[in-house]
C-alpha cells in the first residue's frame, strides 16, 4: 500500500512537474511577446488567451485522447494511456495560465521603462530578460497558478491517461476511485498528500517572488 | 570647429497637436549643447530623437556620418546612454541599476560602478533597493547609470531638476570632468538659464517645437539674434 502511494505521489509530482515545465518554455517568452504587441492587436490576442484559461478539461481530454488514439493523426506516437498523454494535456491547460498572467504583467510596464532600457544599450532581446525580472512576482504567480491547475486536474488526465493502476494513476485520479470504492480513509489520505503539495509549493513560490516592489 | 558628432536636417515628429520641427543642427564632439527652452517646447523630444530609438516622421538624423535609426548597429546605438527626466529605477539595487548599463555590454566592471557610485556621493546607498528612493535620488542614480556606460556622447534630460544645489554642483562638476578626460559630448537639456551659462559650450533655444537660434556663449546669452530667444534670457514671457 505504500509503495503504492508513493508511486501515486511520484508520477503526480512528475506529470504536473513535467507539464508546467513544457508550458512555461512555451507560455513565458510567448507572454513577453504578446504583452508588447501594438493596442489594437492586444486586445482580440487577449481575449483569446483569456479564454483558453476557461478551457474544460473535459474538452481537451477529449481533443488529446482522439489525436493519440489509435485512428487520430497523432496515434502513431502510441501515447494513450500513458504519462506522456496526461503532460500533453496538462500543457494545453496551463499555457494560457501562464500565456495570460505573463503577458497582462508586461503589458502593465510602462513603455517608457523598455525605452530607457534600451536607452542604455540593451537589445530587444535583453529588455525582455530585464522584463522577466521586472514582473518575476507575476511570473511566479503563473507558475504557481499553472502547477495548481496540474496538482488538481482530474478529467483531463483520467480521459487521456485511464487511471491505471502503477502506470497512469495520479492523486486526483486515485481520490476519485477510493471513493468510488467507498475507500474514504484512503481517499483521506490522499487528498491530504494532494493539499500538503499544493501548500508547499506555493509557500516556496511565495518565498521566491520576495519583496513587494515599492 | 571639428566634423559634426550629430546632424539633423529637415527632421519633424509629430506627437498629437505637438510637432518639433529642426530644419538644421550640428553637434560637435566634445560640445556641451544645452538645449534651452520652456516646459514642453520640445527638448526631450528632440533628446529622445538623438537616441536614435524614436526616429523623426520626417527627415534625417546622421551620428558619425551614418543614419541614426532602430536599425544603426548596436555598436554604434551604444556609443550613446542617457539620463531621463523622470527615471524609472529598475528592479534590484542602486548598485545593481548603475551596472545595468556595462552589464548588458557584457563588460561589466564592478570598480567603474563603485568609482560612480562614489563620485556622485552614492555608495551608502549601493545596497538599498533602488525603487525605495527619492526623486532626487534617482535622478542621480540616472546619471550614474548613464555615466557607467561610459558613453561617447551623453544625453541628460533635465538631470538635475530635483537635486539640491550642493548636488546640482556634484554633477556639474563631475560631468565637466568627464568630458575632459574622456572627450565626451554632451547634450543637456534644460530650463535653467543659470545652469545653461554654467555647463554650455554651445546652447539651443527651443520654443513651441521650433529651433529658434543655435549659438556660443557667451554671445547666445547675452546678445542673442532672435527676439524670442532674447526675451527668454531676459525672463520674459515667451509662451
Amino acid at each position: 500500500m505504500a509503495n503504492d502511494i508513493a508511486a501515486i505521489v511520484c508520477l503526480s509530482l512528475w506529470v504536473a512537474a513535467g507539464a508546467v515545465g513544457i508550458a512555461s518554455i512555451i507560455g513565458l517568452p510567448l507572454g513577453l511577446w504578446l504583452g508588447n504587441i501594438n493596442e489594437r492587436v492586444r486586445r482580440v490576442v487577449f481575449a483569446v488567451v483569456y479564454a483558453g484559461m476557461a478551457l474544460p478539461p473535459v474538452v481537451v481530454g477529449l481533443v488529446v485522447y482522439l489525436l493519440l488514439s489509435r485512428s487520430g493523426p497523432l496515434g502513431f506516437l502510441g501515447w494513450l494511456y500513458t504519462p506522456q498523454a496526461m503532460v500533453v494535456a496538462q500543457v494545453i491547460l496551463d499555457l494560457p495560465f501562464i500565456t495570460g498572467i505573463v503577458m497582462t504583467a508586461v503589458s502593465t510596464l510602462s513603455a517608457e521603462l523598455r525605452f530607457q532600457m534600451r536607452a542604455l544599450g540593451a537589445t530587444e532581446r535583453q529588455v525582455r530578460l530585464y522584463l522577466l525580472r521586472e514582473i518575476r512576482p507575476a511570473a511566479l504567480l503563473a507558475l504557481a497558478t499553472a502547477l495548481g491547475r496540474s496538482l488538481s486536474e482530474v478529467g483531463a488526465v483520467w480521459m487521456v491517461g485511464g487511471n491505471i493502476q502503477n502506470h497512469t494513476r495520479v492523486l486526483t485520479t486515485a481520490i476519485m476511485l477510493e471513493t468510488a470504492k467507498g475507500q474514504f480513509a484512503l481517499a483521506l489520505l490522499l487528498a491530504a498528500w494532494l493539499l500538503a503539495f499544493a501548500l508547499l509549493v506555493n509557500v516556496v513560490i511565495v518565498r521566491l517572488q520576495g519583496k513587494p516592489a515599492s | 570647429m571639428s566634423e559634426p558628432i550629430y546632424r539633423l536636417m529637415g527632421v519633424r515628429r509629430r506627437l498629437g497637436a505637438f510637432e518639433l520641427h529642426i530644419e538644421e543642427l550640428s553637434i560637435y564632439k566634445n560640445d556641451v549643447l544645452v538645449l534651452l527652452g520652456p516646459t514642453g517646447s520640445g527638448k526631450t523630444t528632440l533628446v529622445k530623437i538623438l537616441t536614435g530609438l524614436e526616429p523623426p516622421d520626417e527627415g534625417c538624423v546622421e551620428y558619425k556620418s551614418e543614419s541614426l535609426g532602430p536599425h544603426a548597429s548596436l555598436a554604434r546605438s551604444r556609443q550613446i546612454a542617457l539620463a531621463p527626466q523622470r527615471p524609472i529605477m529598475f528592479r534590484g539595487s542602486v548598485f545593481n541599476n548603475v551596472a545595468f548599463g556595462p552589464t548588458v555590454r557584457g563588460r561589466k566592471d564592478d570598480a567603474i560602478v563603485r568609482e560612480i557610485l562614489r563620485a556622485l556621493e552614492l555608495s551608502d546607498l549601493a545596497r538599498q533597493d533602488a525603487r525605495t528612493l527619492s526623486v532626487g535620488q534617482s535622478q542621480l542614480v540616472a546619471v550614474a547609470r548613464a555615466l557607467a556606460c561610459q558613453p561617447e556622447v551623453l544625453l541628460l534630460d533635465e538631470p538635475t531638476t530635483n537635486l539640491d544645489p550642493a548636488r546640482v554642483a556634484l554633477v556639474e562638476n563631475i560631468i565637466a570632468s568627464m568630458r575632459k578626460q574622456n572627450q565626451l559630448t554632451v547634450v543637456w537639456a534644460t530650463h535653467n538659464l543659470f545652469q545653461a551659462r554654467r555647463v554650455g559650450t554651445r546652447a539651443a533655444f527651443i520654443l513651441n517645437g521650433e529651433l529658434i537660434e543655435v549659438g556660443n556663449p557667451p554671445e547666445f546669452f547675452d546678445q542673442p539674434r532672435d527676439p524670442r530667444t532674447r526675451a527668454f534670457m531676459e525672463g520674459r514671457m515667451v509662451y
